[in-house]
């Protein structure tokens, strides 16, 4: 059982409020929301050894689900901030997710069809429960300061620091920052404040999201119709999680009138169509309509965006809280380099290039999922048809059919990465998260490559198929040794997914991306990556 | 490759009269129908999401738009 978790709490008076705003309270970082992306940022620097101020405009965790589903990716994040075991142990595990056009099913599909992963392909947990484990994880470490009931009300950018201008139950005060970063979510009044645009396209359709509470024996699998019996001419979406929760989402018609439809005695007989029954409360019921949009910049000076703040896609596709998550794994480990002095600032320049590039690749895919539920004209809907009923017949039909490309970790074109030269004939490129495998201390025991990363420091990690030869790796590199004087590789996984032969290596950047591999690193090799890796270019 | 736009039937003919003959006794709802599962099987066939670009692009120089009718309209 996992423990209960707080989800109110209490403004208290910081001695940074009793300064005068001549002279205000100096902080590295000032982390300006506390979702579960300004909470995993907080937590991924602070475990980096930076001490970081975080601020949340109110005083509890927000109430209900909203984001649901938690992908393999950031599960292997939070496994890094120590806390994925608790969000698996309460977490629905899921994988396979089926499509129904009326009520038959014309397409199954395995998010992670093999073994061999520490993680699932998703779990399904509600955002209040994330967010709950992350403050707790939060409190335990006192290199972060989260002052609940502080709203930033201004923002004052100078050449080397930016102030700040909290609202308190007390009154304002203000703090200096080297950086702020704003995870303040799809409304970020930072956003407003430094006048950035965010603009996109609106999609006209409705969407009812109610999560219910009922004892059901569906599996747990994503369930998504088109035109189901029960909801005829529109989409819906069944989908488990914790506690006895069901998220159901319903497409309803462009012009349905929100307040009404948003009434749960107008909701109820919907959802009583489509599960046949009566017995269920509601525990969340939100109408919405979806948008798709980026900033132009994710960073403004000392001010960085991330999460809903910077981007906003819609729901389909799981893309929303989990890029966000990517985004903070992304910045937190540039962020501390830089202010430790280890790298340029223009390593920075890198967060907006890596994660501007993964939001538009969200963008367009949860644009092409919201279309093809929601055709925008008559042929646009005859096509749609065409394929539902293609699908019935043909394998290119079935993979055709769009409702939502579930999210996986981007894939980084940046300069960041160093150009691969030697021939490879599969494994992970430069510019894409390490796949995890079984490795073990000794053979028989269970262990990862994902737990092995974190074991040697979060940090540059030269992933090593050993040769017997030493290799000669720089001082700050950690070192992940597979083959006989090392960990074992039980089953071959590990050779195999990075296509390996003894002596080839990887260097894996503090995020657990690729930065270069070789067949045959070189000590002058490895120095070149790095320093391309840390900026230095 | 690109878009192949040479003759490749033997008997073009033929390949016309199918196409047709498939429309006769459909309405202009069916006939829509018709031609969007017929463009998915061939775009499908050829594989090739540049060559489809290129057809793509053909096939829409024909089709005058509202905003160009308006132009020639100005004109």
């Amino acid at each position: 059982m996992a423990q209960s978790s707080k989800i109110q709490f209490g403004y208290v008076r910081h001695p940074d409020q009793d300064r005068p705003d001549g002279d205000a309270a100096h902080h590295a970082v000032v982390v300006v929301g506390a979702g579960p992306v300004g909470l995993s940022l907080a937590i991924d620097l602070a475990q980096r050894g930076q001490r970081v101020v975080l601020l949340d405009d109110a005083d509890r965790i927000g109430e209900g689900s909203r984001a649901i589903c938690f992908s393999k990716r950031s599960l292997e994040f939070w496994d890094r901030l120590g806390i994925g075991q608790r969000m698996v142990d309460k977490g629905v595990v899921w994988s396979v997710g089926k499509i129904f056009h009326g009520d038959k099913q014309l397409y199954q599909f395995n998010l992670l069809p093999e073994q061999g992963h520490k993680r699932p392909a998703f779990i399904n947990l509600q955002q209040f429960h994330a967010e709950a484990y992350l403050v707790d994880r939060v409190e335990t470490l006192p290199h972060i300061e989260l002052r609940w009931r502080n709203k930033v009300t201004g923002l004052d950018p100078r050449n080397d620091y930016v102030v700040l201008t909290i609202e308190t139950p007390d009154g304002p005060y203000r703090l200096r920052a080297n950086y702020v970063v704003a995870c303040d979510g799809a409304r970020s009044s930072l956003r407003q404040m430094v006048g950035a645009e965010f603009t996109g396209q609106v999609f006209e359709d409705q969407f009812l999201i109610a999560d219910v509470k009922m004892t059901a024996e569906f599996p747990t699998e994503r369930w998504f119709w088109f035109d189901p019996p029960f909801h005829a001419g529109r989409s819906a979406l069944l989908h488990r999680q914790p506690d006895d929760i069901w998220r159901i989402d319903l497409q309803l018609h462009p012009d349905a009138d929100p307040v009404i439809e948003r009434k749960p005695e107008n909701v109820r007989p919907r959802i009583a169509r489509m599960l046949g029954h009566d017995e269920f409360e509601f525990e969340w019921i939100s109408l919405y309509k979806f948008q798709c949009r980026r900033m132009d910049k994710f960073i403004h000076g000392r001010v960085l965006f991330a999460g809903d703040a910077a981007h906003q896609v819609s729901p389909f596709g799981a893309r929303g809280a989990n890029s966000g998550l990517e985004d903070a794994e992304n910045l937190a480990w540039k962020l501390d380099r830089v202010l430790r002095g280890t790298s340029p600032e223009a390593l920075l320049e890198t967060y907006h290039t890596e994660r501007s590039a993964a939001a538009d690749e969200n963008i367009r895919e949860s644009t092409r999922s919201t279309d093809f539920m929601a055709p925008v004209s008559n042929q646009e809907a005859r096509l749609r048809t065409a394929v539902l009923s293609l699908a019935k017949e043909t394998e290119f039909g079935r993979r055709m059919i769009n409702g939502g490309r579930l999210s996986v970790p981007s894939i980084y074109d940046t300069p960041l990465s160093t150009a691969d030269r030697d021939a490879w004939r599969g494994g992970p490129r430069p510019g894409t998260s390490m796949p995890d495998a079984p490795v073990a201390p000794r053979a028989g025991e269970p262990g990862f490559l994902t737990e092995a990363f974190i074991k040697a420091g979060t940090r540059f990690t030269l992933l090593e198929f050993s040769n017997g030869a030493a290799v000669d790796v720089p001082d700050e590199v950690a070192v992940i040794r597979v083959g006989p004087d090392g960990l074992s590789d039980p089953e071959g996984l590990a050779t195999q997914r990075y296509d390996a032969e003894p002596g080839s290596a990887y260097l894996l950047r503090p995020d657990g991306y690729v930065a270069a591999r070789f067949r045959h690193p070189t000590r002058a090799g490895l120095d070149a990556a790095l320093a391309r890796a840390g900026g230095f270019n | 490759m690109p878009l192949s736009t040479d003759s490749n039937f033997a008997k073009p003919d033929d390949a016309f009269r199918a196409v047709v003959e498939a429309h006769r006794g459909l309405s202009d709802g069916q006939s829509a129908d018709l031609d969007a599962a017929l463009v998915l099987i061939l775009a499908n066939h050829i594989g090739d999401i540049g060559v489809l670009r290129e057809a793509i692009a053909l096939a829409r120089r024909r089709v005058v738009t509202s905003d160009q009718q308006q132009q020639q309209q100005q004109q």
